[in-house]
């Protein structure tokens, strides 16, 4: 049988490595499916489950909150994002890392702590969706 | 006896100093295993995006990213890692000076520079000797998070796709191991693959979802940061074993003057004991 070699990384460590009969993956046009030999494919992640079907049918899920998913027809790489990300988050600590280099006092932070308070909500929902999930399939 | 007691006060307040720094080498041990800890566990993701980026620079795309694309400079941009706090000897002296020899370099080539500088160190080194600042963050702390960073490269990241500067460098310290640490300035923008990557079939390319141009700026804008983090989580662990040497050298020295100063400390005793003894002698003779 075909497998494809599986990689999860973050930023904080691996997560996951092997071989895999079929990976499942939340992009962010749609949940794909990915078959060894598949066509080389880039995509962006939404936040979601990562499931990984091993080369003995057993599936295995991993929780993925955004990254960017990278296929080749022999390997498949997942880079998660450790860090809770959205446009308008990344704009405001720009401003604020330029506002800190002209003055050392920091207070308002009130942009960045919205912006990051909806992404985090956005993850958190599916977070909870994915562990309401696995709870099911186990019982 | 009064050089004797000015000895011991000395004595003790060596001694005192010996006891701190023993403690900061005996802290900088215990934080440096979880830096290197830190440290391996970031290097996964830095290989695989690396990897990605050399897959795609082998794809015929229909479009090219500039964070691809050479051009001729006329003006770069510096992310300066340096530490928040001192007494880790030569550390960010030494990255300075490496720094300040490239900037010398671009100087001479016509090559205007600015900077973002990571740590309270590189600021105070641009408050001493000049340079256009345009971003800045310190106090990380012992674990740095990605997102402490995301507004400083976003900052250089801008700037190179608005066409201000025309390559981005990263001025930090590579750690090597416990002993030895490397600073040095390397080129991040333009993205140069590496060479020894497998490679793949010839004229293809990927399926990209949504947009071509909206992903690799996404995978690049990753790769920066991912060069980023790994430099700080780097700079943290270098840090924490160069302190610890520098502690470990200062205990040692302050050994080394207790020593001296008892010895001497030992000879006045002798010395106004035997006085004493002498001046006894001479009166019973007197007499």
């Amino acid at each position: 049988m075909a497998t494809i070699e599986i990689d999860i990384v973050s930023a904080e460590g691996q997560i996951h490595h092997g071989q895999a009969s079929m990976v499942f993956a939340p992009a962010e046009m749609g949940e794909v499916g990915i078959a060894p030999r598949h066509a080389p494919l880039l995509t962006r992640l939404k936040p979601g489950a990562v499931r990984v079907k091993g080369v003995d049918g057993v599936e295995q899920a991993f929780f993925v909150g955004g990254g960017i998913l990278e296929v080749q027809p022999h390997l498949v790489t997942v880079l998660a994002d450790t860090a809770i990300r959205a446009k308008d988050c990344d704009e405001a600590l720009a401003t604020e890392a330029k506002r800190r280099a002209e003055e050392k006092l920091s207070n308002a932070k009130s942009d960045v702590d919205l912006a990051k308070a909806q992404a985090e909500l956005m993850q958190a929902a599916a977070l909870a969706e994915f562990l309401t999930k696995i709870k099911k399939s186990t019982h | 006896m009064a050089g004797a007691k000015e000895i011991r006060s000395k004595i003790k307040s060596v001694k005192n100093t010996q006891k701190i720094t023993r403690a900061m080498e005996k802290v900088a041990i215990s934080k440096m295993r979880r830096a290197q800890v830190r440290m391996t566990e970031a290097r996964p993701y830095a290989e695989k995006i690396r990897r990605t980026i050399a897959h795609l620079s082998q794809a015929n795309t229909e479009v090219t990213h500039p964070f691809m694309a050479e051009r001729p400079v006329k003006r770069v941009g510096v992310l300066v890692v340096s530490t928040d706090r001192g007494l880790c000897g030569g550390l960010n002296t030494n990255l300075f000076r490496q720094l300040t020899r490239s900037i010398r370099e671009w100087r001479d080539a016509g090559i205007d520079a600015e900077y973002a500088v990571i740590g309270n160190k590189g600021l105070s080194f641009f408050r001493r000797v000049g340079g256009q600042v345009v971003a800045q963050n310190s106090n990380l702390g012992d674990k740095p998070h990605i997102d402490q960073l995301l507004g400083a490269i976003k900052v250089l990241t801008d700037a190179y796709r608005e066409g201000r500067i025309d390559r981005l460098y990263l001025a930090s310290t590579q750690f090597v191991n416990t002993m030895t640490q490397r600073p040095g300035v390397r080129q991040v923008l333009p993205v140069q693959p590496d060479a020894g990557v497998q490679k793949l079939a010839d004229n293809w390319d990927y399926i990209y979802e949504p947009s071509a141009a909206e992903l690799l700026d996404t995978v690049l804008q990753r790769y920066v940061e991912s060069q980023v983090y790994q430099a700080v989580v780097e700079n943290v662990a270098s840090e924490q074993s160069a302190r610890m040497v520098a502690m470990k050298a200062a205990t040692d020295n302050a050994g080394k003057i207790i020593n001296g100063l008892q010895l001497a400390y030992n000879k006045a005793r002798q010395a106004s004991i035997t006085k004493e003894l002498a001046e006894i002698v001479g009166g019973a003779a007197a007499v």
